[in-house]
């Protein structure tokens, strides 16, 4: 199934805008891809008239040039002929935002537009979406522009089958710098599936990390869509709702009682190396870690801090999530050592975490990083930088990610998030170094990479 | 595939909604798993045979189709040594509800595990690995995978416990055979996916497992209702 008309269309029709109300949401989105987005943009009201001096059209076949994509904003009841319209006309393809199919109990009408949709080959997003963004070529929320918070174009590929829990996580992307090659909200899915999603993603070029939110999934559409992580190549991160127990009431076996549907979802996406996020936080983190390191670590951190309280709440946090601390051997305590400005040689502490304190200066995190990456028993690195310190320059991040690409093991960056210290941040993230902007977030970030080490 | 036999015990089983031990125990026989020496009878004749021929104590079970969970109706009997104490738990079993049969079996004995299968909306089959008995709720201590299982599932599911090291040998005392273990799991998993047309879930516990072998003691499947 080609998807390009859904993601990167030439030109769309807005079915359902309606002329005297501006507000409808078919109005919002003919008017944020007709100003802002490089698809050409028409209208569609069977009344006809003009809207923002442009022609209404009154249906899809009377638009002269070819349509790629069909955004349908009408009544429930009118999507099957609409949908029938866009096969006749040749449109490629559809995001159906409209509400009032099998999510209200409407099974048939949903039913209905799937069959019509199947026999012609016509692919179709929702219904009951918010539908697509893709960053600098089309989007279909039928929220205001100036409402919500975009991420930049990145390398995210974003699906959720609630539209709600899209837009938030939107926002947070944007608030840490991740940036989305596209961002899906499936709706009801009775056509493009979570499956479907995987097939796109992976032979999108910009994309590097898939990631979903998933509810649930229908009856043995959990085995299809591992079948799918499984010849998948990018990394694969999914958030779950959902968790708490049910529909296990007097169970008649021991097995069927301990087998709850979230354990059997969670161990099943772990056997197959499917990053579960926790929270949205950690979804972020999981993210920006696995886009930059998609091949993952076996958990065996190495931790550099310039203050012996930020490794401690490092290896805490390590603790908590699984991830182990190993000792550093002597060859590369006595490499760092050696090498170490002579202000701080008596006063560092070599033994994992390494803390070089408040005195130390670039050169000096530099060698403690070099050598911990030639460490046999390091397999990923956390620097947990404190700019405040007199001795770190604003070059650090970049200083510091050419030593990573030099060595060749995952490194991940604490920076605390201030304007102030953009430079260092971006010294980090220009060169495809992940950062945090806590210690926990930075230990999240090398969870997800151990989770999904076979990638 | 499914034997013609296999599926025969299956679609004769549905009225009840699941399969009484001795059919279950044929079913993972004939799979290859190993379960142990035993004889179905009413005649305490035959069933003092049994423990005279086999040499070690036996074990009694009601098998009746209106007892699920024989623990709590006293409807097994261990460590039957002597033909005295065979006849008088015997003529106990036959008068229990719905049984007219006692399944009496060589006694096994080894480290209990529970080796079961789901049939899950979301997934299809998935199996589950953990410490055995009856009390595999309290400590919920288990592991899932999706069915069927390959022998590193099998290892990673041994680590997921807390009990692993117990199944590995611990402070002195011997581990399971792992091999035997893997091989059960491994086959267990496969013989699901062919009986998920059938069965919602299933339980092997205990499997007994020691440093030689792996022998399902209790089988129990529970069927899909009917549509």
């Amino acid at each position: 199934m080609d998807l390009t008309c859904l993601f990167r269309p030439s030109s769309m029709a807005v079915i359902g805008v309606s002329t005297t109300h501006d507000h409808h949401p078919a109005n919002v989105i003919y008017n944020k891809n007709h100003l802002r987005y490089p698809v050409q943009t028409f209208a569609v009201n069977p009344k006809g008239g003009r809207l923002n001096r442009e022609p209404v059209y009154r249906s899809v076949a009377q638009i002269e040039t070819d349509v790629d994509l069909a955004v349908i904003a009408v009544r429930s009841r009118f999507v099957p002929d609409v949908v029938a319209q866009c096969i006749e006309k040749g449109v490629k393809g559809a995001v159906i935002i409209s509400g009032g199919f099998a999510e209200t109990g409407d099974k048939n009408l949903q039913k209905q537009i799937t069959d019509l949709a199947a026999q012609a080959d016509f692919p179709f997003v929702g219904p009951n979406c918010l539908g697509i963004y893709s960053p600098e070529a089309v989007d279909t929320f039928f929220l205001p522009g100036e409402r919500i918070i975009h991420p930049k174009k990145g390398n995210i590929g974003f699906v959720s089958q609630s539209g709600g829990v899209l837009v938030d996580q939107m926002v947070k992307f944007a608030g840490q710098g991740i940036g989305v090659s596209a961002a899906v909200s499936i709706g009801n899915k009775a056509c493009i599936r979570e499956t479907h999603m995987i097939d796109w993603f992976e032979k999108d070029v910009g994309t590097r990390v898939i990631a979903f939110y998933i509810e649930g999934f229908e009856r043995r559409e959990g085995r299809e869509f591992i079948k799918r992580t499984q010849t998948c190549t990018k990394p694969i991160v999914v958030l779950k709702a959902g968790k708490t127990a049910r529909g296990i009431a007097a169970a008649s076996s021991h097995t069927a009682s301990v087998a709850g549907d979230y354990r059997v979802f969670s161990e099943i996406m772990a056997q197959h190396c499917v990053a579960e996020a926790d929270t949205e936080y950690e979804l972020t983190s999981f993210c920006e870690a696995l886009s930059c390191y998609p091949k993952g670590s076996s958990g065996h951190i190495g931790i550099v801090s310039l203050s012996g309280g930020h490794g401690v709440v490092a290896a805490d946090a390590c603790g908590h999530h699984g991830l182990d601390i190993p000792e550093i051997t002597g060859q590369t305590a006595d490499a760092i050592h050696s090498r170490l400005s002579p202000e701080i040689q008596a006063i560092a502490s070599l033994k994992n975490p390494l803390d070089l304190t408040g005195s130390c200066v670039d050169d000096d995190i530099l060698t403690a990083v070099r050598h911990l990456s030639r460490d046999p028993h390091i397999d990923c690195i956390l620097a947990l930088l404190l700019p405040y310190s007199p001795g770190i320059s604003a070059d650090i991040g970049a200083k510091l990610s050419q030593v990573a690409r030099n060595e060749g093991k995952p490194l991940i960056a604490y920076v605390p998030k201030e304007d102030k210290y953009k430079i260092i941040i971006e010294g980090f993230e220009l060169n495809r170094i992940p950062v945090a902007s806590s210690v926990e977030g930075a230990v999240l970030m090398a969870k997800a990479l151990k989770r999904c080490h076979p990638c | 595939m499914l034997t013609p036999h296999i599926t025969q015990i299956l679609e004769s089983a549905r009225t009840d909604g699941w399969v009484l031990e001795p059919l279950a125990k044929k079913i993972l026989a004939d799979r290859n798993l190993a379960v142990p020496g035993s004889v179905l009878t009413d005649s305490k004749d035959t069933a003092t045979k049994f423990l005279a021929d086999c040499g070690g104590p036996v074990v009694l079970k009601a098998v009746s189709p209106l007892i699920v969970h024989k623990t709590d109706h006293r409807a097994v009997v261990t460590h039957v040594q002597d033909p005295d104490t065979l006849a008088v738990q015997m003529a106990r079993l036959l008068s229990l509800k719905g049984c007219d049969q006692v399944l009496v079996e060589e006694m096994v004995s080894g480290i209990e595990v529970l080796v079961g299968a789901k049939n899950d909306l979301q997934f299809g089959p998935v199996v589950v690995l953990g410490l055995g008995g009856t009390s595999v709720e309290i400590y919920n201590d288990t592991a899932i995978r999706l069915a069927p299982v390959t022998p590193s599932d099998v290892t990673s599911m041994v680590k997921a416990l807390k009990a692993g090291p117990i199944l590995e040998g611990f402070r002195g005392k011997p581990g399971v055979n792992m091999a035997a273990l893997t091989r059960m799991l491994v086959d267990f998993s496969h013989l699901v996916m062919d009986l998920e047309p059938f069965f919602e879930s299933m339980d092997l516990n205990p499997v007994m497992c020691d440093s030689d072998r792996c022998v399902v003691a209790d089988a129990r499947i529970i069927l899909l209702p009917e549509s």
